[in-house]
């Protein structure tokens, strides 16, 4: 595939628990196109978390090729990885991660320190990028004082400020309520018909994964279905 | 966007300090104990220092002659001359200890009685006017006394001290003719000075056989380059004779009492580490809570690209301000403390007591040694936990 930005081929992943080996991916071969938006959907312990980080660069497989824009991420050392993620990964987590002691504006501006924007350059991109998901107001706020679609906001906001090539998220309204999940879901079905952002989202709820384009469906770590969400777009 | 190294700036310092005082009662509570220790630990050396602070005062120029066989044993008083007649001994003068009860056994304060004409000459660094000096030389009750001691009592000049003699049975009063200042405050000045004569007519009188006896002669060389030679002299002059000396510096003579209480002292530097020891395992738990408590805030910096060792600074960063403030309070309030405790009775029992600033230099690397060790394995685990590993913290 031509437009094709992330390559999995034959990709196998396993955990050693109590001396064991435990096999949680078994040879899975999947190519994500540049600007999808996919969901990839299955029941615990199907494996889905576990190929989400494998793509997000926080995990290492056992064997196969994982290429992200034609890089093979496998071969990269760890402090190499990190400038990878850096740079290409946009990171939302079901209980969004902000850091407590950081407001609203820190914890966004907070990827953006391992770049080279002057701190002015920073202020500007922050303050877009919080406008972007209608957070202006709410800069100086400690994830504390923000409910917690706001807090998802924040979280988004962090992803996609560095302009990264992925969106890798995690359950990203598991926490939320139903109203909130909506509005997540709505923000970043915007992301990727707008800006064009390829988005791969994990998530148990049916309802969540037909925001995405292409539905991915795992069990007992290998990919059992594929298909085109005929809800979303 | 090509990643930069991460900076290590204002924002890296802010996060420090609000994670510092994130669970505050924690951080209160180990920064109450950080100020305890550093000033327990700050106190005690001085307590150490103020051991040796006699021996420190001592001078270069002069020197201690005693009997050979202990100082408990005197000399006869006629040695005077035949030490005088010594090549490179420009004056000597005795002294001798009273060991009298002022009052009651807990006013303890040195009380010598000395050959007034002579003494205070080879002592400059007891600051007195020369009428004061000379109302003492005319007045065989007379008394020269501290400062600090002075000002412990409330004494003048004028006023009539009565102490008790044990060496020297009796009901003693003595009239104040002067009181010392030390010329810096390394000079001892708790100390009570009488005329000789007037405890030898005593014993002239009483017990004629203890009369004419000195406990030791103080001697001022003309060279302190060769003070050991000149040392070695005078005891060679009382070679086999009834009672030999032994010759030494003022600092070895003053060592010498120190040595006695050497157990003492170590005991008081083992205890001082040990409350440092103390409150590094204190600090080390706090850390480790801490770090374990931020495992996914950890895991998601790296996530976002952090590396591992920006991580383990954050922890190192932490520790280290959690010791500073600490030991910065504690060093401020040693201080005010170790002035309180010299001028209180308790702190009387010490000639000089004042905190030392290698001491507070002291308390200033026990503080980054605390903080560096507090950190050395919750910055170790945090650094090294793995992505995956930390992030399944949340929730």
């Amino acid at each position: 595939m031509a437009n094709t930005l992330v390559e999995i081929k034959h990709l196998a992943k396993s955990y050693t628990r109590g001396g064991q080996a435990v096999p949680v991916l078994y040879d899975i071969t999947l190519d994500i196109a540049r600007g999808d938006f996919i969901s990839l959907m299955g029941p615990s312990g199907s494996g889905k978390s576990t190929l989400l980080n494998l793509i997000a660069g926080i995990d290492k497989p056992d064997s196969g090729i994982l290429r992200i824009d034609g890089e093979d991420i496998t071969k990269l050392s760890e402090g190499e990885l990190a400038d990878w993620r850096a740079s290409n990964i946009g990171f939302i987590f079901q209980f969004y991660n902000l850091m407590p002691v950081l407001t609203a504006f820190e914890n966004v501006e907070l990827p953006l320190l391992l770049t080279n924007l002057s701190k002015s350059e920073r202020r500007e991109r922050v303050e877009m990028t919080l406008a972007l998901v209608g957070l202006a107001e709410r800069m100086e706020h400690y994830p504390n004082e923000l409910s917690g679609g706001q807090q998802q906001r924040v979280a988004i906001a962090r992803a996609i400020v560095t302009d990264p090539t992925i969106l890798v998220c995690d359950e990203p309204t598991g926490d939320l309520d139903k109203q909130s999940a909506a509005d997540v879901l709505a923000m970043l079905k915007q992301l990727n018909e707008e800006m064009g952002k390829t988005i791969i989202m994990v998530t148990h709820d049916a309802h969540a994964a037909e925001a995405a384009r292409r539905l991915v469906h795992l069990e007992k770590g290998e990919l059992i279905g594929d298909a085109t969400s005929t809800a979303a777009h | 966007m090509r990643p930069a190294r991460q900076r290590i700036d204002v924002y890296f310092l802010k996060l420090i300090f609000k994670n510092v005082f994130r669970a505050k009662l924690r951080s209160s509570l180990t920064i109450i104990g950080l100020v305890i220790a550093i000033m327990a630990f700050g106190l005690l050396q001085t307590v150490v220092d103020a051991w040796f602070a006699g021996a420190n005062a001592s001078s270069a120029a002069r020197m201690v002659t005693r009997n050979a066989i202990s100082l408990v044993f005197p000399m006869p008083s006629y040695y005077r001359d035949r030490i005088k007649a010594v090549p490179g001994v420009k004056a000597v003068a005795h002294s001798q200890w009273f060991g009298g009860i002022y009052i009651e056994p807990k006013n303890f304060f040195p009380q010598f009685a000395v050959d007034h004409e002579n003494f205070f000459e080879m002592y400059p660094e007891f600051l007195m006017t020369p009428e004061e000096l000379l109302a003492f030389k005319r007045d065989r009750q007379g008394a020269v006394v501290g400062r600090k001691l002075a000002d412990q009592f409330g004494w003048k000049v004028g006023d009539v001290v009565p102490i008790r003699g044990t060496i020297f049975p009796g009901e003693w009063r003595f009239t104040i003719r002067a009181i010392f200042d030390g010329k810096d405050e390394t000079t001892i000045t708790r100390q009570f000075y009488f005329q000789w004569e007037y405890i030898n007519e005593y014993l002239k009188k009483r017990f004629p056989r203890r009369a004419d006896q000195i406990g030791v002669f103080n001697i001022e060389v003309t060279d302190p380059g060769r003070i050991a030679d000149i040392a070695k002299a005078v005891d060679a002059e009382f070679k086999n004779s009834l009672a030999e000396t032994l010759t030494e510096t003022e600092k070895a003579f003053q060592l010498g009492f120190v040595a006695q209480s050497e157990a003492i002292v170590v005991a008081i530097r083992v205890v001082s580490f040990v409350v440092v020891f103390i409150i590094m395992a204190v600090v080390a738990n706090t850390m480790a809570m801490t770090a374990r408590e931020r495992l996914a805030e950890y895991a998601t910096l790296k996530a976002l690209g952090f590396s591992p060792k920006f991580v383990a600074a954050l922890v190192y960063g932490e520790a280290l301000m959690l010791s500073s403030i600490g030991a910065g309070i504690g060093i401020l309030l040693t201080l005010p403390v170790a002035s309180g405790f010299a001028n209180s009775p308790a702190g009387a029992i010490f000639a000089a007591f004042k905190v030392s600033s290698d001491t507070v230099l002291m308390q200033m690397a026990c503080a980054l040694v605390v903080g560096l060790v507090a950190a050395l394995v919750p910055g170790w685990r945090s650094a090294r936990i793995r992505i995956v590993d930390g992030l399944r913290h949340v929730g």
